[in-house]
């Protein structure tokens, strides 16, 4: 049985598998190839996993410093230099609390709440690329799957509401899911104008397509693309579903402990799981100048902390919208917005491209030059 | 085909973000519409009247503190006025418009704290309410200066005010009164440029100037509809009659017009305390007074003051003892919250956090 990762392997492009397969064949005999790929796979999940909730980590910590900023005060900086180790001191006072279930809450349903919210978030961040040949997995139809796998939260969010036997929670579920599944047409439809300009749903193609940041290609895409994400991650100014003002902490009232970790980091990582995708589809993610190759990282970094920064910028300044105004500006601002957009990307890629179907440098600033103003007139 | 819909009833508070303080409020819900309120208050009962009768009268000022605990001046304010009036003292003149003073930086105060709550009720996560408190601490500061205190103050005594204002005292007001015009208008402009909060206050939680008026509500709420009632004009108390100032007035009664309202009054204080700084008298700071106050008896008097939050009155029966024989207060959040239904039934949960805001209650004062 041969399984070593050739020029024409599956495998063979992915540097990261690749670097991890090869080094752990060192011990392995190159009969047992089988356990190599097997232990290679549990090491990128690990290492996904891990990252996501490193990532999460150090999110909370720059959220609570950068709001603190805005907000005229310190943030946490008692633990480790500039409270770094903050988040690690939240996570042991919330191990060491009692795990509470709620006397009229549905025991199955609430104690998988945790699981299915924070799933969506991992699975999702697979599919990104961090540098040049460098990701987890490389989809076919990437876009799509990232989707449909975010698209599970609203579950996690009504079952948290539905589940916890709490008034409050209820209703922070049932706004939850009225304008989650809302605010995921116009998010989707953006998401449309990048698949139609790279010609593929891979999001390392989306990479490669981009010799013009879609950005400029797309802006009235990015715009409803944050807009409609910042509603999908519930921020400011569409915080409805937790409203601490007005419900105390929405659907996740009732979670205590770990389990309230587990739902606050599937919030706080979401927000990176949306910068990332963010500045993928939009800012180029790992390409750009200076640095190339495995150094790309650097700048899929850089671009995801914008992104970041921009989310905790909004949360720090914006109020909150009623849901009535909240779905009024789904349907009547964002949706049309995100009609436009896809009608005149259709309509430019259907002129512009060439025989393969791909778009030149040239081809992408022709556009920019035709859609920023498009941008500006109809927003 | 309608679909049948279950009204629910959901306690809000006493343990809530933002019922500010311990009230609790038993709504009935249709989805998200308020069909039925109940307000249920008392969680911060500690019997101020009661306790009145059993201290002397210089004694019941710490009392006063304790009840609008953001707008300490005042309330200070309205006591000393009813038992000056119950003993016929006079007060110096130095005294008084310290006490004008003192009192229109706590209405300040007490605005600021307001409206950063209300912004606060809107969802923007605390950034424009620290802004609000940051300007507030510069007060507390000031006040710090005056009395030692920047809460619980103490300042006033029947007679006057306690001490004289220090010497490094009135560069640092200067300071404060050249600095305070460019950040309300910063203030304002955060008000008025942003949209969302302007679709959010802006045509909601209208209170009609007949209902207010049956309710005998008032303060900013009653001239956030239209009508200019102030007791600083209505029956000028202290010095307040030699003191040019305007009443700000709303047209509509929403609660962008009691958003309005506020930050002209605090215009209006700023302009106050700066001819207080101008006129000043030098002079004592109070009258000499016996150390035990002894009212005659049988005497009542009924001492009131334009408080940040409406009209706060001190109904004091003096028996000859050194202390009163029943002191009643007429606390201004009360008489205000008994429009609750008026304001809240018929919007929705958002509304109603915004619209309770909007009235500036505070519960120490509410339940005494």
């Amino acid at each position: 049985m041969n399984c070593s990762i050739g020029p024409d392997s599956l495998f063979h492009d992915n540097v990261l598998y690749r670097h991890i397969y090869n080094a752990i064949g060192e011990f392995i005999p190159s009969s047992l190839c089988w356990l190599d790929h097997i232990i290679s796979g549990f090491l990128i999940i690990l290492i996904l996993v891990n990252g996501v909730l490193l990532g999460a980590a150090l999110y909370v910590w720059l959220e609570r410093r950068v709001l603190g900023r805005m907000q005229n005060r310190l943030g946490p900086n008692r633990w480790g230099p500039f409270g770094l180790l903050q988040p690690i001191a939240d996570l042991v006072k919330l191990l060491t609390k009692e795990d509470l279930v709620p006397q009229g809450a549905d025991r199955i349903a609430f104690l998988m709440v945790p699981i299915v919210v924070v799933f969506p978030l991992i699975a999702g961040l697979a599919v990104v690329p961090i540098a040049r040949n460098t990701f987890l997995a490389d989809l076919n139809i990437g876009v799509l799957y990232l989707v449909a796998i975010t698209g599970l939260s609203t579950l996690g969010i009504f079952m948290a509401g539905w589940s916890s036997g709490n008034r409050y929670a209820m209703f922070g579920a049932m706004r939850g899911v009225a304008m989650l599944i809302s605010y995921e047409i116009p998010t989707v439809l953006s998401m449309v104008g990048i698949v139609l300009l790279a010609g593929s749903m891979s999001l390392v193609d989306v990479v490669n397509a981009q010799h013009l940041p879609f950005i400029v290609v797309q802006p009235l895409g990015i715009l409803v693309f944050l807009l409609g994400i910042s509603a999908e991650l519930n921020r400011t100014p569409f915080d409805i579903v937790e409203a601490e003002s007005e419900l105390v902490a929405g659907y996740h009232t009732e979670y205590s402990g770990i389990k309230f970790a587990l739902v606050q980091m599937a919030e706080f990582g979401g927000v990176v799981a949306a910068s990332a995708v963010a500045s993928t589809l939009f800012l180029g993610g790992w390409s750009g100048p200076f640095l190339s190759g495995q150094l790309g990282a650097l700048w899929f970094l850089m671009k995801l902390g914008f992104f970041v920064f921009l989310f905790i910028w909004i949360r720090a300044t914006f109020p909150r919208l009623r849901i009535d105004q909240i779905m009024a500006f789904a349907w009547k601002f964002l949706f049309p917005l995100s009609l436009i957009n896809i009608f005149a990307t259709t309509l430019q890629v259907y002129w512009l491209r060439d025989d393969t179907g791909a778009l030149s440098r040239g081809d992408l600033g022709l556009m920019a030059a035709i859609n920023i103003p498009l941008a500006l007139v109809t927003s | 085909m309608p679909i049948r819909t279950e009204p629910i009833t959901v306690n809000i508070g006493p343990q809530h973000p933002s019922t500010h303080g311990v009230f609790r409020l038993r709504v009935t819900f249709d989805g998200e519409m308020i069909v039925d309120v109940e307000p249920i208050f008392g969680y911060l009962h500690r019997g101020t009247e009661k306790l009145a009768e059993e201290r002397n009268y210089t004694q019941i000022v710490t009392l006063t503190d304790r009840l609008d605990y953001v707008a300490s001046m005042t309330n200070n304010q309205a006591y000393c006025l009813a038992v000056e009036r119950l003993m016929g003292i006079e007060v110096p003149i130095r005294g008084q418009y310290l006490r004008v003073m003192a009192a229109e930086l706590q209405r300040i105060a007490s605005h600021l704290v307001a409206t950063g709550f209300l912004l606060q009720d809107l969802g923007a996560l605390g950034t424009p309410l620290m802004y609000c408190f940051r300007e507030r601490e510069r007060i507390l500061d000031l006040f710090e200066m005056l009395c030692g205190a920047r809460i619980t103050v103490s300042y006033m005594r029947p007679g006057g005010v306690y001490y004289d204002a220090p010497e490094d005292f009135w560069p640092a007001l200067d300071r404060f009164l050249d600095y305070m015009p460019s950040y309300l208008d910063e203030l304002e402009q955060l008000l008025a440029e942003n949209e969302i909060i302007l679709v959010r206050v802006r045509n909601v939680g209208n209170l009609p100037l007949d209902r207010l008026i049956a309710c005998s509500a008032s303060g900013p709420i009653l001239r956030a509809s239209g009508l200019a009632w102030d007791w600083r004009k209505a029956d000028p108390y202290d010095v307040y009659d030699g003191l040019e100032f305007d009443v700000p007035v709303g047209t509509n009664g929403d609660n962008l017009d009691r958003f309005w309202v506020r930050m002209q009054e605090m215009r209006q204080s700023l302009r106050i305390v700066r001819q207080c700084v101008e006129q000043m008298p030098p002079g004592p700071v109070r009258a000499e007074l016996p150390l035990v106050l002894r009212p005659p008896k049988g005497a009542e008097s009924y001492g009131r003051v334009e408080s940040p939050k409406g009209e706060l009155g001190f109904y004091l029966i003096s028996d000859g003892g050194i202390s009163p024989y029943r002191c009643k207060i007429r606390s201004p959040s009360l008489l205000n919250l008994t429009m609750i239904k008026d304001l809240l039934i018929g919007w929705k949960l958002a509304d109603m956090i915004v619209n309770l805001g909007s009235i500036d209650i505070n519960m120490g004062e509410v339940d005494r």
